[in-house]
C-alpha cells in the first residue's frame, strides 16, 4: 500500500508528507524517509517521474547554499595565496583549492611568486575535480574555456535558482543568449558571467536574470522572460514596436 | 522581579472566566509572522506573540571560525538568544546573563532534533535570536522564529518546530501565557514540538502542577503548537505567493 500525497511540481515545506509507503525511489538528499512516510526537508518543488515499475521522487530546492559536486562548473574568486596553491571562494561552506601545477599546466617551481599568475580578487572559471565529505573541494582549469576571467560582468544569484536560469535542456539559457546576443556562462554556484555587445543589452540580460531568480518557482517562465526582453528592447529603442523581428 | 513580586497580585481570571487581556483560557495571543525580513542573513523571521516580538536570523552552513569547533561528520549548530536592552520595562544590561546563556542552550536543543546536520560536515549553522520586546513566552516565540528562519535559509529539517507556553493562573490551565500571568501565576510550562512527527523537543516547568493538571496542560500546549505550526507553513507559502502576482 503506497500513495502519493502531492502532485508533480507542487510546492512543499519542511515537514510536509510527500508520500506514504515504501515503494518509492528517492533521488535527492532533500527528501527523507521517516517511518513509512517520505517527508520534504526544505522549501522546494516536488518532481515525480513515473515509469512502469518505479516512481521516482525528486525535490528542487528553492533556498539553500551551494554544495559542491564533482564536475560542476563554478566561478570562483581568489581569496588567498598559499605556497603551492590558491584558495578560492566558490560560495560553498568550504574554500576550494586550486593547485599551482594545475593552473600552470606544468610542475611548479616554488621559488616563483604565485601572485604573478593569479592575485587575490581575480575571478576564475573552473571545474570541481575532487570533493568528498572529508576534504575541501579541489579545482581544475585543465579544460577548454576554463581559467582566469579577464573581461565581462559578474553577477550573483541564489545558487538554488541556477537550474531555472539554464532551463530544461538549456532552453532558457539559449533563449537569453539569442535574444540579448550576450555570451552567458552560468556557474553552478550561482555566479554568472556576461559578455555583451553593448551596455543596453547587458542591462536587459541582468534584469532578465534577476527576474528569473525572483520568479523561479512559477510556471511558463521562459515565455514570460522572452516577452519581458522584447518589451525592454522596444523601450530602449533597440527594435521597433512592430514585433520581435527586424532587429537592428 | 524583586520589586514586582512585592506588588499585590492582580486578579488574573475575571467573573466571566476571561484572562487579564480578555482572552479565553484556550486562546492564543494574536500571532503575526514574517519571513525573509533581513537582507544580509541567509534566512530570517520576525515572530510576534501579542506584545512579544522576536527576530531570528540564520547564517550558514558556513565555514566555522574557530576551526577546532567543527565536527568531521556533521554541522555544528550554534544558537544565541539575547534580549535587547530596551526589550523590558527596566533597561536590561546588554551583557549576556546566566538566563540568556541557558536559554540559548535550551533553544539549540529544541532545534537540533529537526536539523539534518549530517548533510553538511565540517561547517556551522549560526542562529541568532533577538528579543525586541519581551512580554512573556520569549523562548517559545524564539523557537518558532528560528525554525522559520532555518526553513528560509534552505537548511534541511525533518519538520518545522513551533513552541508555546502554557501555565496555571488562579487555578486554571491557560494557553500562551503573557508576562503578567507568568509573574503572578502558579505554574509556567514552555513546550516546543515537531507536530508533523509528533515529537516534543522542549519541555520545561516552573511551579507546581498535579499529574492530572500536567496532562491537561500538555494537551493544551500541543493543540496550540499545531495551530502555530499551520501558521508557519502558511507564512512560508505566502512569501512565494506574493512574487507570483
Amino acid at each position: 500500500m503506497s500513495k502519493l500525497l502531492v502532485e508533480n511540481r507542487a510546492m512543499v515545506f519542511p515537514g510536509d508528507v510527500i508520500a506514504e509507503g515504501n515503494n518509492f525511489e528517492i533521488a535527492t538528499p532533500y527528501l527523507k524517509r521517516i517511518g513509512n512516510r517520505v517527508v520534504a526537508t526544505v522549501i522546494g518543488l516536488v518532481t515525480i517521474e513515473k515509469d512502469d515499475r518505479t516512481t521516482k521522487l525528486g525535490l528542487i530546492p528553492l533556498e539553500g547554499c551551494y554544495y559542491p559536486k564533482v564536475g560542476d562548473l563554478v566561478i570562483g574568486i581568489v581569496i588567498d595565496i598559499g605556497v603551492t596553491s590558491w584558495l578560492v571562494d566558490i560560495r560553498a561552506p568550504f574554500p576550494a583549492v586550486l593547485n599551482a601545477s594545475d593552473y600552470l599546466g606544468k610542475p611548479y617551481n616554488p621559488s616563483e611568486e604565485l601572485s604573478k599568475y593569479l592575485n587575490i580578487g581575480d575571478v576564475i572559471l573552473a571545474k570541481i575535480a575532487q570533493f568528498d565529505r572529508g576534504r575541501d573541494p579541489l579545482l581544475t582549469v585543465q579544460e577548454k574555456g576554463l581559467g582566469k576571467v579577464v573581461e565581462g560582468v559578474l553577477i550573483e544569484i541564489k545558487p538554488s535558482r541556477v537550474p531555472r536560469v539554464v532551463g530544461r535542456r538549456k532552453s532558457m539559457l539559449s533563449m537569453l543568449q539569442e535574444e540579448t546576443r550576450c555570451q552567458i556562462v552560468v556557474g553552478n554556484n550561482g555566479r554568472i558571467l556576461l559578455r555583451c555587445p553593448d551596455p543596453e543589452r547587458e542591462a536587459i540580460a541582468i534584469l532578465a536574470i534577476k527576474k528569473i531568480e525572483r520568479e523561479a518557482h512559477t510556471q511558463g517562465l521562459t515565455e514570460r522572460i522572452k516577452e519581458f526582453i522584447i518589451e525592454q528592447k522596444i523601450k530602449r529603442g533597440l527594435i521597433g514596436s512592430g514585433g520581435g523581428k527586424g532587429e537592428t | 522581579m524583586g520589586v514586582a513580586a512585592e506588588k499585590e497580585k492582580p486578579k488574573l481570571i475575571d467573573e466571566k472566566g476571561l484572562r487579564v487581556d480578555g482572552r479565553r483560557p484556550d486562546e492564543l495571543r494574536p500571532i503575526d509572522m514574517e519571513v525573509g525580513v533581513l537582507k544580509n542573513a541567509d534566512g530570517s523571521a520576525l515572530v510576534k506573540y501579542g506584545n512579544t516580538w522576536v527576530l531570528a536570523a540564520v547564517y550558514g552552513p558556513r565555514e566555522a571560525v574557530p576551526k577546532h569547533m567543527t565536527l568531521p561528520d556533521r554541522a555544528v549548530l550554534r544558537c544565541r538568544y539575547r534580549m535587547l536592552s530596551f526589550s523590558t520595562h527596566e533597561r536590561k544590561s546588554p551583557a549576556p546573563s546566566r538566563r540568556e546563556i541557558e536559554l540559548s542552550k535550551v533553544i539549540r536543543e529544541a532545534l537540533e532534533p529537526a536539523v539534518l546536520t549530517e548533510l553538511y560536515p565540517r561547517t556551522t549553522i549560526d542562529i541568532f535570536i533577538e528579543v525586541l520586546n519581551a512580554h512573556g513566552g520569549t523562548r517559545t516565540a524564539g523557537v518558532t522564529a528560528a525554525a522559520l528562519a532555518l526553513a528560509d535559509a534552505g537548511i534541511p529539517m525533518r519538520d518545522l518546530v513551533a513552541g508555546v507556553a502554557v501555565g496555571k493562573v488562579d487555578g486554571i490551565i491557560v494557553l500562551d501565557i503573557n508576562e503578567n500571568e507568568d509573574m503572578y501565576g502558579e505554574a509556567d510550562m514552555p513546550v516546543a514540538a515537531m507536530p508533523g512527527l509528533g515529537r516534543i523537543t522542549l519541555l520545561q516547568l516552573n511551579g507546581v502542577l498535579t499529574p492530572e493538571e500536567f496532562r491537561v496542560a500538555l494537551k493544551l500546549a500541543l493543540q496550540g503548537i499545531k495551530r502555530i505550526y499551520d501558521m508557519q507553513k502558511e507564512v512560508l507559502r505566502h512569501k512565494y505567493a506574493v512574487v507570483e502576482e
